[in-house]
């Protein structure tokens, strides 16, 4: 990284002893700004004020032969400040910064007078512009005295990404930067990557195989050399900025070795329970698992974990541990602990997921309280071939449901849980319809409010699903219960709810109900969150840069974020998204440096009292306090130059270049000089 | 000058929002009075109280300060930081006698050219009713006080002793 | 044998603390008579003006006038010792800053006449006779100073050379001046002679201030219990340290009090009020307006609190009279 010259030779409240000289120059804009503001009053006056040795006005100052002039005077004048009074800086300010620096001067000894957007374009009195653009001209001219070299900073970026969860958009993301060659540090929470994804059985609306497209990519991920990857692991703690993020990730001991294990399964038929005790969180509680389990068979890693809340050997330290006996290769470990990674990377992506709606918050459903109500996950693992039930559609009873109703919008669109649209729930219900159909040969009925298809090949689906003979019921259903009306209803669960294109209230008698719950945001996403300087939106998802221009990036800069963490999406944009995350990393990275504004903030350590109040003001973490010399220090890297820190010090040490005080003064002095 | 006042109004807009809304409001070839002299800082986060009090002693008529709706800060939060010392500030210059409608914080966003207009043309509409405030005169004038004796001494010491080389 | 430098001290709108801290130099005071000539001090000394009219111009090496400028006959003797002195020091917070007499801005000269001669629970003063500038009786004039509408800090009335800042100033501080003054060893002109970083940076409490302090509420000293260990910010108390240059040991913080701000500002900072509004009302933790209103509503007096001393040397002066 090069320094910035806060200070030159002279310290920093200015060069003094340099005679400054300036030149301005005015721009006619062709008829733009020459037919209001009297351009030629502008150079007059202009040519009066101090330390201005040349005042030129010119049809269009931006054109070749304007920046031209500005070069040529630079150098027969010995002119070191320029001041241009032209169109907004917004459009040319980089323009003439350019023609300064070749001109032979630092770039930032220009100010730029904005005398058309805000001038003649905005009155209608020639005199009163003009006398405004000569009271600008008159702050530009002052403030560009006190105006100090800067230079843009350039840091070294570190070429690894690191990548926080391992769904379908970490693992996209992953494989992507790992083809193009970076080193990728792939972080999961669970003992497998693979995510939500793969606990769905098909995929709207191809109906291709979850497994069957996700797989290969999780093996591919496991194989690839340029690919780091750390499932049971969490980032405890994260430090630095862009370029340089320095990571701390827990990996929690799963009590076998990885190098060893090779995933025979062994250990598991060989465990003093011989038959499967405890809940399956990977089947959503549907099925059982031993203490010693691997979540499914094509796990990656495919490693086998030990859970000590449930192992007897944690629990009592009486086992046996055939487990450990039964392995040739000595890979079962009880006495592994928790380790620490600390890595370095030049870019993050955070692709931390979602959670399904926790049912239980709606208990008019009756989830929990009629055995026959089941989320959409608990159904999508029971129509998994490998799932729980082997693919079987069976109630908890037994019984092969002759009836399903499918309720919509369950923590979607819903004033007292959540308000956004979960955007999948129409489609996966569909799909639900589909293959429970296609399993039961049961009646289906969806309780939607509207359906909500639209995506390439949605609609179709929607249509085809109306030919399968899917029964549409347009009305949030309003309960679930099992209180009969009639003989029909006895030993069902009835849906209430009032069709609103048939106009009045039905009840419908169904053996099962399914509720497609909507997504929210990720258990653990606001430590996340917080460790990574993301915000998030009111509902919790984090928000992106800019919703329409920025969408992967955040205000974080090297810091992207892809999938539903950002916001409930279906997998066609998730990938997209995990993509275009990978893309944008990777023009960071690649470039190997960034290039950032100098008009950042800093503090004279001689000044600073160290009273703290500007620390948390900052939010970019930029400031921090060293115990060392108990001062305040900006960390000049993630400084982004807003200046709040500035306003605030209670005792005017912290400075901000190309907006210090001094210069800020000196303009409100000039525009009130006539007053 | 002083003959026909004009109200003279300083505003400190931020780079990202009200800035390129007077941009806009530009570009748009909206009209609006030509009293208000703009300063440009980066963040409405950036305007120091101290720049507020010094305008008014220099002699603005109105302060307007410009900075992003909440929520929209390119720099997440600085204009919330503008907003809690507005509040002070305001209680504060309204204790110093000057009128509130002379200092106001206004969130105009990059797309509301058309608010840039309205806010300005009432702002200025409002200090024209209020009057000159000037205080630059007004420090001028109260420091006459001291300048009537200065004379006086002066005029005295000059009759009582002889003047040291 | 050279002449010892002359001295001279004046008083003008002040309490007599600033002449009480000259005393608390203890027996250091001898080694400063030794060393100087006093040629004037009014408070501890017999001269006359006569005596300094006298004088000629620039004889007297330094002079240290405490006090604010409220009237006529101050501002004379401020320019009187301004001409006979090499160097003019304003001693005090009331000379460099206006200090609490300043505060009389917020009011205009009408309505402190009346209340003082008409108007307070202890004047008895049917005919509402209020004291003159000019009174002839018998052939003799009588005068009193004009009281003027406006409080002024030293150096608006006159040039100043250095600031010895405080309410009062510390022994330690006048000492070390004195010093400077003798050995000529002195700081360019205009300088404050006092350490330039904030007071927080000498405080016993600084380690005790939390990193985050967002304002959930301000509480009154007088009217809350508050920790002897733990810095007043971080206990919700407006406390004027973060603003106020450092130089005096943090001697009301020792005694379990907030800083007030009598050093005034850094020199960095043009107005202490406005600075220690920005850095206080920007950590509130509120967001909403109403919220940010009802925290910023334990601070009901925002001129007293955060202008105690500095009023006369803001940039607004003095509250603007209303029509």
């Amino acid at each position: 990284m090069t320094g910035i010259p806060n200070t030159d030779g002279n310290g920093r409240r200015g060069a003094a002893g340099e005679e400054i000289r300036i030149g301005f120059y005015v721009c006619h804009c062709g008829m733009n700004i020459a037919s209001l503001v009297d351009v030629a009053a502008v150079a007059k006056e202009a040519a009066k004020l101090p330390h201005v040795i040349v005042s030129r006005e010119y049809k269009y100052m931006c054109s070749d032969p304007g920046q031209e002039f500005i070069m040529q005077d630079i150098r027969e004048n010995r002119l070191n400040r320029i001041v241009v009074a032209a169109c907004s800086p917004n459009l040319h300010e980089s323009t003439f910064r350019g023609a300064v620096a070749r001109g032979g001067i630092n770039p930032y000894f220009f100010q730029m007078v904005n005398i058309r957007e805000h001038g003649s374009w905005v009155h209608t009195d020639a005199a009163a512009a003009t006398a405004k653009a000569i009271d600008q001209v008159r702050a530009a001219v002052a403030r560009v005295a006190k105006h100090r070299p800067l230079e843009r900073r350039r840091m070294e970026v570190n070429q690894a990404v690191l990548i926080v969860g391992g769904g379908i958009a970490g693992i996209t993301a992953a494989l992507n930067l790992a083809d193009a060659g970076k080193k990728v540090y792939l972080v999961e929470r669970e003992p497998t990557i693979g995510g939500h994804m793969a606990k769905y059985d098909k995929t709207f609306p191809t109906l291709d195989c979850a497994a069957c497209i996700l797989t290969p990519k999780m093996s591919a991920v496991r194989e690839h050399p340029n690919i780091t990857l750390w499932t049971y692991s969490e980032v405890t703690k994260v430090d630095g900025h862009v370029g340089k993020f320095k990571v701390t990730v827990r990996r929690k001991p799963r009590y076998i070795d990885e190098e060893t294990c090779v995933g025979c399964l062994e250990c598991i038929s060989a465990c003093v329970f011989k038959t499967p005790k405890f809940e399956d969180e990977f089947n959503e509680g549907l099925g059982k698992r031993k203490p010693i389990y691997i979540p499914f068979p094509q796990a990656v890693p495919p490693l086998v974990t030990i859970d000590p809340e449930t192992c007897l050997k944690f629990k009592t330290g009486k086992c046996k541990s055939p487990c450990e006996t039964v392995c040739d290769r000595k890979a079962v470990d009880f006495s592994q602990t928790e380790k620490t990674e600390e890595i370095e990377v030049g870019a993050v992506i955070v692709a931390t997921g979602f959670k399904a709606f926790d049912v239980t918050r709606l208990p008019i459903y009756g989830y929990g309280l009629y055995d026959n109500v089941y989320t959409a996950l608990e159904v999508e693992r029971m129509v998994t071939s490998s799932g729980p039930t082997g693919g079987e559609i069976t109630l908890r009873d037994g019984r092969v449901p002759k009836s399903i109703g499918i309720i919509h919008c369950v923590g979607s669109r819903d004033k007292k849980t959540n308000r956004w649209c979960s955007r999948v729930c129409c489609m996966y219900s569909l799909k639900l319809a589909h293959l429970l159909r296609e399993h039961t040969g049961a009646d289906v009925y969806q309780f939607y409010i509207d359906m909500r298809c639209p995506g390439k090949g949605y609609d179709e689906f929607y249509e085809r699903m109306l030919d399968e003979g899917v029964q549409m019921i347009r009305g949030r259903a309003a309960e679930v219960t099992d209180w009969t009306m009639s003989p029909e209803e006895e030993g069902k669960l009835v849906v209430r709810v009032e069709d609103t294109l048939a106009a009045y209230v039905r009840r419908i008698p169904v053996d099962m109900v399914v509720l497609s719950t909507g997504m929210e945001p990720a258990v653990g996403a606001d430590e996340i969150r917080r460790m990574f300087n993301i915000s998030c939106s009111t509902e919790g998802f984090f928000l992106e840069k800019h919703p329409k221009l920025a969408p992967v990036e955040t205000a974080t800069a090297g810091v992207f974020i892809a999938g539903c963490c950002q916001g409930p999406k279906d997998i066609p944009d998730t990938v997209a998204q995990a993509g275009a995350a990978a893309a944008q990393a990777l023009a960071l990275i690649d470039k190997g440096y960034v290039e950032m504004e100098p008009n950042t903030s800093y503090i004279d350590p001689d000044d600073c009292s160290g009273c703290k109040s500007c620390i948390p003001l900052c939010p970019y973490h930029a400031i921090a306090f060293d115990e060392g010399s108990k001062k305040a220090v900006i960390n000049e890297a993630l400084c982004t130059g807003c200046g709040t820190c500035v306003a605030s010090c209670p005792s005017g040490s912290i400075s901000q270049n190309l907006f210090e005080d001094d210069q800020i003064f000196s303009e409100i002095e000039e525009v009130l000089s006539h007053v | 000058m002083s003959e026909a006042w004009e109200p003279r109004i300083v505003a400190f807009f931020c780079n990202w929002c009200t800035y390129t809304a007077a941009d806009l409001a530009g570009v748009s070839r909206l009209k609006y009075a030509p009293n208000l002299r703009t300063i440009r800082v980066m963040c409405s986060g950036r305007v120091d109280p101290q720049f507020v009090l010094e305008a008014f002693a220099r002699g603005a008529d109105g302060v307007l300060i410009g900075g992003c709706h909440p929520g929209d800060c390119h720099y997440i939060s600085g204009n919330y930081k503008c907003l809690r010392r507005f509040k002070m500030l305001r209680r504060l210059v309204r204790d110093m006698g000057i009128e509130e409608g002379r200092l106001r914080l206004e969130w105009i966003a990059a797309s509301e050219g058309e608010k840039l207009k309205n806010v300005v043309n009432e702002m200025v509409a409002h200090v024209r009713a209020l009057g000159p405030l000037r205080l630059n005169q007004k420090f001028a004038e109260w420091d006459e006080e001291m300048n009537q004796l200065e004379h006086a001494v002066g005029e005295a010491q000059k009759a009582k002793e002889p003047v040291h080389a | 044998m050279p002449e010892k430098p002359k001295i001279a001290f004046y008083w003008c709108a002040s309490c007599g603390g600033c002449e009480e801290s000259v005393v608390d130099l203890a027996e250091n005071i001898l080694d400063v008579v030794a060393a100087v000539d006093i040629v004037f001090w009014p408070v501890a000394m017999d001269f006359k003006v006569s005596d300094v009219e006298a004088m000629p111009d620039g004889s007297i090496a330094a002079t240290m006038i405490n006090g604010a400028i409220r009237t006529s006959e101050q501002e004379e003797m401020a320019r009187l010792l301004r001409r006979k002195s090499k160097y003019l020091i304003a001693y005090g917070a009331c000379a460099q800053l206006g200090g609490l007499p300043a505060l009389a801005n917020q009011f205009p000269r009408e309505q402190i006449m009346k209340f003082v001669y008409e108007e307070s629970p202890t004047v008895d003063n049917p005919a509402r006779i209020r004291p003159q500038t000019k009174f002839a009786e018998d052939g003799r004039v009588a005068t009193l100073p004009e009281f003027r509408n406006v409080v002024r800090t030293l150096d608006q009335v006159v040039e100043v050379d250095y600031y010895l800042p405080g309410c009062a100033p510390t022994p330690k501080l006048l000492a070390k001046a004195v010093e400077a003054l003798l050995t000529g060893d002195l700081p360019p002109k205009g300088s404050v002679l006092a350490p330039d970083v904030a007071l927080c940076e000498e405080c016993p409490r600084k380690d005790s201030k939390p990193t985050e302090v967002a304002f959930k509420e301000f509480k009154r000293p007088h009217l809350t219990a508050l920790d002897p260990t733990l810095c007043f910010l971080a206990q919700g108390v407006v406390c004027m340290g973060v603003a106020t240059r450092g130089g005096c040991e943090a001697q009301c913080v020792r005694g379990h009090m907030p800083c007030t701000g009598c050093f005034g500002p850094t020199s960095r900072v043009r107005d202490q009020g406005a600075k220690v509004l920005s850095s206080l009302s920007a950590n509130v933790a509120a967001e909403d307006e109403h919220g940010i209103e009802k925290t910023l509503a334990g601070i009901p007096d925002p001129v007293g609190t955060f202008y105690r001393y500095g009023l006369a040397a803001s940039l607004l002066r003095r509250k603007v009279s209303l029509r």
